[in-house]
């Protein structure tokens, strides 16, 4: 392995009884990039962090952290790691400077209070450093959980879906906080299950379904593999979306029920758009807007995850 | 070798400073654990207590050892409460990952259970003296009263952890101390168990919790322990060692 990667991953494999969690995975991540782990729900991403974390011993295969085995050297591994699971780990009697000192007298630093303000300062929480985190807002308390986090200058960072559950606001400061890190050399590993997520952040995008990577690369490269897009069809009533989704069920789709859109995924090839205009054309179903969209990750991650299918529509999360 | 040493006590001693944090920041906390057993100390003394005849003078000196022990008992509720809100709030798994001693993870609910447990033991006793509880035990008689309560304070706060370890909610981590907290009730706590009918008086003579009350009655009264002191202690020691190695079992293999 070279002395640029901070994470190297071969034939990772895990089990729980007979279910197959993650199944021999590859990949590495170089030093000071953001490298995204994206999937659905239980596709393996919280477990792959557990194991990166030493929380988690693999069945097969061997993961390094900085050339050091996450099994054999795990107290090595730790003092290079943090880690901010997927619900913020803050203590909610402590005030927010005490949960920091906490974490700081843990990793026995010598200037811990310098650095506890330090990063109040920096993640604006300077006001509120002496209240209790109960009174905090979800966006304040991943703020202070990040900030734990940073305390003692890791060199990689787990961040498990470090956004979900906050308003879109909280989400803009969380983004341009992860970027912040990457600039200033920190590897940052994260998981997520929204696309424009990893595409805003991540160099390196890999994207795990039931325990494989279906799919890896740069944003830009992930984009190149489906180059057609998708089409949009728009609804004035939500029975016209159902039966259009019916229709079209062979298709790979996705049902967003608020907005009334159906979305599908083609080739871009003409034989496939008269098809799906013919079906319903024939059906008569009426469509209120049509529109043809540029290629999304959105549209990868249909095509490779195999969401969006009957049964499924507009329930993912 | 030795700053290993050192690290992991300081981590410790960090432990239990936030954990004592949540006991005496939480106001209600110490009032709920205090309160019962008081108002059960009460209600027995003044309610039942002109009832009573132990044969043994005034009935709060019969009662005390068994309101000590609920008072621990129900103090060490908190700690399985404590180790499973750890859990689900993700705090063993930061605290799991980063280069700290994993053991003062642990260790440091254990010692703040028994510094709580001394704390409300300390309140409930002195209420016991304002209302006229009286002892004849001297220095040494008084320190084996504490050790013996230390003992029963660390071995059921092991098997709080291990319930706070088992346990899939908060709500669920604290129903073991239930029974702990009326086994005084089934023993020689607040009647003679030679009053109680046939299996119950099997019972009540054979369980711990009557060898830990004879044994501390007798040494608050001055009088000659007998067996019960060892047999308590016995009954504590087994009790520890059973929940510490499960509990260090499930803490290895627990994944969340």
């Amino acid at each position: 392995m070279s002395a640029e990667t901070a994470i190297s991953v071969t034939g990772l494999a895990k089990s729980y009884k007979n279910l197959k969690v993650l199944d021999k995975i590859d990949f590495t991540v170089p030093k000071g990039s953001i490298f995204a782990l994206l999937g659905p729900n239980g596709a393996g991403k919280t477990t792959t962090i557990k194991i990166l974390t030493t929380l988690l011993k693999p069945d097969q295969g061997t993961a390094a952290i900085y050339g050091y085995d996450v099994v054999r050297q795990p107290s090595r591994v730790r003092e290079l790691i943090s880690l901010a699971g997927q619900d913020a780990a803050i203590d909610h009697i402590l005030t927010g400077r005490e949960n920091l000192q906490l974490i700081g007298s843990l990793r026995h630093l010598p200037n811990a209070n310098a650095e506890v303000d330090a990063l109040l300062e920096r993640f604006d929480l300077a006001d509120a450093a002496d209240r209790r985190v109960a009174t905090y807002s979800g966006g304040m308390g991943r703020k202070l959980d990040l900030a734990m986090s940073l305390l003692g200058n890791p060199r990689v960072m787990f961040l498990d879906e470090p956004t979900s559950g906050l308003d879109p606001q909280s989400r803009l400061t969380t983004w341009q906080i992860i970027k912040d890190l990457a600039a200033s050399d920190i590897t940052v590993f994260l998981t997520t299950q929204h696309l424009e997520e990893a595409d805003q952040l991540a160099n390196h995008i890999a994207i795990l379904k039931e325990g494989g990577i279906v799919a890896e690369g740069t944003p830009a490269d992930l984009k190149k593999l489906l180059p057609h897009g998708h089409i949009e069809l728009g609804f004035t009533e939500s029975r016209h979306l159902r039966a259009a989704a019916d229709l079209l069920s062979r298709y790979k789709s996705h049902v967003d029920d608020p907005s009334l859109t159906l979305t599908i995924v083609t080739d871009g090839s003409i034989k496939q758009m008269t098809d799906i205009l013919k079906r319903l054309e024939d059906a008569g179903v009426s469509v209120a807007t049509f529109a043809q969209k540029l290629p999304t990750l959105e549209d990868v991650f249909l095509s490779y995850t195999g969401r969006g299918k009957q049964g499924e529509n507009g329930h993912e999360n | 070798m030795r700053t290993s040493i050192r690290n992991s006590l300081s981590d410790t001693m960090v432990m239990m400073e936030r954990r004592l944090r949540h006991s005496f920041r939480s106001v209600d906390t110490i009032i709920t654990v205090v309160a019962m057993p008081v108002v059960l100390m009460l209600m027995f003394v003044y309610v039942f207590g002109g009832a009573m005849n132990t044969g043994t003078g005034h009935y709060i000196n019969y009662i005390v050892p068994g309101i000590i022990l609920m008072t621990i008992s129900s103090g060490v509720a908190y700690t399985a409460l404590g180790v499973n809100t750890d859990i689900t709030s993700g705090f063993f798994d930061r605290f799991r990952s980063m280069p700290i001693a994993e053991s003062s993870i642990l260790t440091g609910h254990v010692l703040t259970s028994v510094v709580f447990s001394a704390v409300s033991s300390f309140i409930v006793f002195v209420v016991a003296l304002a209302m006229g509880f009286r002892t004849g035990a001297g220095i040494v008689g008084g320190l084996s009263i504490i050790g013996i309560f230390l003992l029963y304070t660390i071995a059921t706060t092991w098997l709080a952890v291990m319930f706070g370890l088992l346990a899939k909610t908060a709500e669920g981590a604290g129903i073991f101390a239930y029974p702990l907290i009326f086994l005084p009730f089934v023993s020689s706590g607040f009647a003679p168990t030679k009053t109680m009918p046939g299996p119950l008086r099997v019972f009540a003579e054979n369980q711990p919790v009557t060898h830990i009350i004879n044994a501390v009655r007798a040494l608050l009264a001055g009088q000659p322990v007998g067996n019960s002191a060892w047999i308590a202690i016995a009954w504590c020691l087994v009790l520890l060692v059973a929940a510490y190695l499960t509990s260090m079992y499930i803490y290895k293999n627990k994944t969340t």
